[in-house]
């Protein structure tokens, strides 16, 4: 793995049902570069809470993800509504969703959290009325 | 304990066991989709009345060995394709999730 792959997808806004997909096609991608198990856990919940989110708050996105030896790179945009508040969005149990959300199992207000939890790094960068762009790292601990 | 061997099991049936040789390692219950992406590990058995196709995704992406729908829950057909597809392990229970929870204590032992 001398460059780094690359795997690029869009995140449909319209279908909250084939939400994740991205996510569990990353999952296998990874799983047959032999990555470790624990590390590819760690990537796809913070990619997926991250492409529910997406989906739930701003009508879809694009997400890509990079892959070298020392790092996996999960980068999230989209043109949605925007974060005003981001240190409020980052607490536990915070959550905008509405209730139609909430009754599919969503909106816990831990999405944000989550995805900080499950990544080395995390950077949010939102404007209200522009869009959201979401960097997050997991670095892999198999050096070679 | 394997997830073929608890389908086996009374008040335990199988809807779906695409993988049914994976082993049980712990057990988690919960219906919100974030806490358990946040807190189950790899390998519990997940005990949920949620039922609809996310669910699976969550299974999946939270490696957790099985799906234990409780309170007699049964989920659609297209949703059992879907896990059938994805090896994700389904059983289903009458029993609460305090009642499974009890159940898996005394088996898991
Ligand atoms: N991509 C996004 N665009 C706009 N707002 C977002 C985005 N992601 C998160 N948010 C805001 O941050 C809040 C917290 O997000 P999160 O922790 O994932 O909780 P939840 O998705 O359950 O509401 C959301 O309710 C929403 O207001
Ligand atoms: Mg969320």
């Amino acid at each position: 793995m001398s460059e780094a792959l690359v795997f690029r997808f869009d995140v449909d806004g319209e279908d909250f049902t084939s939400a994740g997909q991205a996510s569990v096609i990353v999952k296998r991608n990874l799983r047959q570069l032999g990555i470790d198990s624990e590390i590819i856990r760690r990537v796809s919940i913070a990619m997926y809470e991250g492409e529910i989110n997406m989906v739930i708050h701003a009508g879809g996105g694009v997400a890509e993800v990079r892959v070298d030896e020392e790092c996996i790179e999960i980068v999230l945009e989209d043109h949605g509504p925007g974060i005003k508040d981001i240190d409020k969005a980052m607490q536990e149990g915070y959550s905008t969703a509405p209730d139609e959300i909430r009754s599919l199992g969503f909106g816990a207000g831990m999405g944000l959290p989550n995805m900080k939890r499950h990544t080395d790094s995390l950077e949010i960068f939102s404007t209200v009325g522009v869009g959201t762009k979401i960097v997050m790292k997991v670095y892999n601990k198999v050096a070679s | 304990m394997k997830v073929k061997e608890l389908a086996q099991i009374s008040d335990f049936g199988a809807i779906t066991l695409p993988e049914g040789d994976r082993d049980i390692e712990g057990v988690y219950i919960g219906d919100l989709l974030s806490w358990v992406m946040g807190r189950a590990r790899a390998d519990d058995a997940w005990i949920t009345i949620m039922s609809n196709v996310n669910v699976i995704a969550v299974a999946s992406l939270s490696d957790v060995s099985c799906v234990i729908f409780a309170e007699g829950v049964m989920p659609e057909d297209s949703i059992v394709e879907t896990a059938t597809k994805k090896g994700i392990n389904l059983i289903s229970t009458s029993l609460s999730a305090y009642g499974t929870a009890v159940r898996l204590s005394e088996i898991l032992k």
